[in-house]
């Protein structure tokens, strides 16, 4: 697909908008559909979209795989993170009630703290996939 | 502090495997596994002691009170079965370390210890939380990793034999999850002592017997009852030592778990027993495969595959306790899990140190080992002679409660039954040791003894298989308060 000039400029001006979008769903998924999964799925699309066209070195490039994988870790460390902080900061484990002096505060950063983990493993989790998918053949062949 | 003991059990392990990965490093990993299962250790025992002082405890995730929110709750027997898993990944961990170096690419030793954590925390998370869908997430959770960890099996067959897991185990967990969706259906309630409460109103309903099928199907093939077991001997024989000795020690003692938390707290022993005759389910399927997974056991050659079968025959002995529906039938049940556990545990960690000698576990390349590898060996009859049940080791202390139990039934035959198969056990241990101690060794080169790194941990379980067995008061006193809290007595 390299050669074909519409969908090289059509993805190159997708990508931020994707990318932006999954940060809406992201943002404002503990009032309307939407959350951690899916706003991670559609930041690894942006990025799968890109790969597609441009090829697998170049997103590699820009994501190279072992930042993928290490985002993959890190978002069970956020998600559990925050409920370690509801822990010190006297809650119970994700008693997200204690992170602002108004509880029903709290529950919304709480929400969006873990789910921010939940985006973070997914897109890591769904980029690995596809890069390993994308690459079979490659090292044998 | 000592209030969130219950959740940092599970969260120790869970963060600990991230660190794992961030590390790149197989030293590192192995360090943070080591620690994060002693710590996870510390914090059962904790939990146990204050269960058997004060009661159970229970704590509320995210500060919503149950039945709406999540609820951990330890009694007598949850504290019981997580003292059986922190204990032997507190083990396996530390005997990891140089049996994986042997057997894991080094790349992937890191990730190894990751899985490791992941598992370790879901069968803990099974086993601590209250809440029936949480059961299932954490189900995944150790499933999903022990598929990877055995994938990491040098063997090419491996591979196949993890995928076969995977088959069997996601139609097992989806089955559970059909008869959890069911039971909200008719309740709208996920927690256990609530849906406990509720369960009596729709009993007479079809939802909730279909739920009840589809759970008991679902649970038989986690825990590889009979004929649901054909996953088992190739993932245990082709996966890597270690993998081999925790999974073998844990996995099948968790669903044993989650089938008593199923059927006796949460539909109740009067429903399991009067009303689906459970018993007449569990009682010919745990005795056929006693009795022909033990006869199997005896005809294999690779000695890992026969530690398989023979495994799938003890578990049938756990769930012959269960059928009896009594307090000393369950106890002799619970006791097993721990006993089984331990001798189960040591004899892979031998096969582990077998491994990493000769590179085989076929019974031909363990000729004359006896003299080359003293130690080792000595371990494998101490432990074998535990699995078949000889005074002086807890296998004794588990057949005796076992018999009790049928004696007590009037199931005379049973008895006499279990009598009979301890000898065919004699059998297959004995096969293995006439060949280790009568026969010459037949290579030049000098093969040693195991490294203490791998022998120190393995004799440590060998010698509780004896402690436990002279001095078994602790262990029958919990096992005991256990079936009596799951019969509904008092405590």
């Amino acid at each position: 697909m390299r050669e074909q000039v519409i969908v090289r400029v059509g993805a190159k001006v997708l990508v931020p908008f994707i990318i932006l979008f999954g940060l809406y769903v992201h943002f404002h998924g503990d009032y309307s559909p939407g959350g951690g999964f899916q706003a991670g799925v559609i930041l690894a699309a942006a990025f799968v979209l890109y790969g597609l066209v441009y090829g697998l070195d170049a997103v590699q490039r820009v994501l190279p795989p072992a930042f993928v994988q290490a985002c993959a870790a890190l978002g069970v460390m956020v998600f559990a993170g925050v409920g370690v902080l509801t822990m010190f900061l006297g809650g119970n484990f994700l008693g997200y009630g204690v992170l602002a002096h108004d509880p029903e505060h709290g529950q919304h950063y709480g929400i969006i703290g873990v789910e921010a983990g939940v985006v973070i493993t997914v897109f890591g989790v769904m980029v690995s996939i596809f890069y390993l998918f994308a690459g079979r053949g490659r090292r044998s062949g | 502090m000592s209030e969130h003991y219950v959740i940092l059990l599970v969260l120790v392990p869970l963060l600990a495997s991230p660190l794992c990965i961030f590390s790149r490093n197989a030293r590192a990993a192995w360090g943070f596994a080591v620690l994060a299962c002693l710590t996870s250790l510390y914090l059962v025992f904790q939990v146990w002691a204050e269960v058997m002082a004060t009661g159970p405890i229970t704590y509320h995730i995210g500060d919503w009170a149950p039945p709406v929110g999540i609820e951990y709750r330890v009694d007598a027997v949850n504290a019981w079965v997580l003292l059986i898993v922190a204990v032997i990944g507190s083990v396996v961990a530390p005997y990891a370390r140089v049996s994986v170096e042997r057997e894991v690419e080094a790349g992937r030793i890191p990730l190894f210890y990751a899985a490791f954590l992941l598992c370790f925390t879901g069968l803990l998370g099974i086993t601590v939380t209250g809440d029936v869908f949480n059961v299932f997430v954490f189900l995944e959770v150790s499933s999903l990793s022990a598929y990877g960890l055995i994938a990491l099996g040098q063997d090419r067959r491996a591979l196949t034999s993890a995928f076969r897991y995977l088959i069997m185990g996601s139609v097992g967990a989806t089955f559970i999850v059909i008869g959890i969706g069911l039971m909200y259906v008719m309740t709208g309630s996920l927690n256990m002592a609530d849906l406990a409460q509720l369960l009596p109103q729709v009993w007479d309903t079809r939802t909730i017997k279909v739920a009840y099928g589809f759970l008991a199907v679902g649970v038989f093939l986690k825990l590889a009852l009979f004929p649901l077991h054909l996953w088992l001997p190739n993932a245990y024989t082709f996966a890597p030592s270690a993998v081999t000795a925790f999974i073998a020690a844990t996995a099948t003692k968790v669903a044993v778990y989650m089938l008593l938390r199923f059927f006796f707290t949460v539909f109740g022993a009067p429903f399991s027993f009067d009303v689906m005759r459970l018993d007449m389910v569990l009682l010919p399927l745990a005795l056929v495969a006693i009795v022909t997974m033990s006869l199997v056991a005896i005809f294999q050659v690779n000695v890992k595959r026969l530690l398989a079968y023979s495994s799938v025959a003890q578990i049938g002995y756990m769930i012959l306790g269960i059928s009896f529906a009594s307090v000393t039938g369950l106890t002799a049940a619970l006791l097993h899990l721990f006993n089984h556990a331990l001798m189960k545990g040591a004899l892979f960690m031998c096969m582990g140190c077998v491994m990493y000698r000769i590179g085989s576990v076929h019974i031909d390349a363990m000729a004359g080992l006896g003299k080359r590898m003293p130690l080792t060996m000595a371990a494998f009859v101490v432990a074998g002679l535990s699995l078949v049940g000889v005074p002086l080791t807890v296998g004794f202390i588990s057949k005796w409660y076992l018999i009790l139990g049928a004696l007590e039934r009037g199931w005379w035959p049973v008895a006499i039954l279990v009598l009979i198969t301890s000898l065919m056990a004699l059998v297959y241990v004995w096969r293995v040791v006439e060949v280790a101690y009568f026969q010459e060794f037949p290579h030049d080169e000098d093969t040693q003894e195991a490294p203490w790194a791998l022998l120190i941990p393995m004799w440590a379980l060998v010698l509780a298989n004896v402690w436990f067995g002279i001095d078994a008061r602790t262990t029958v006193a919990s096992a005991e308060q256990a079936a009596q809290t799951l019969m509904g007595g008092a405590p």
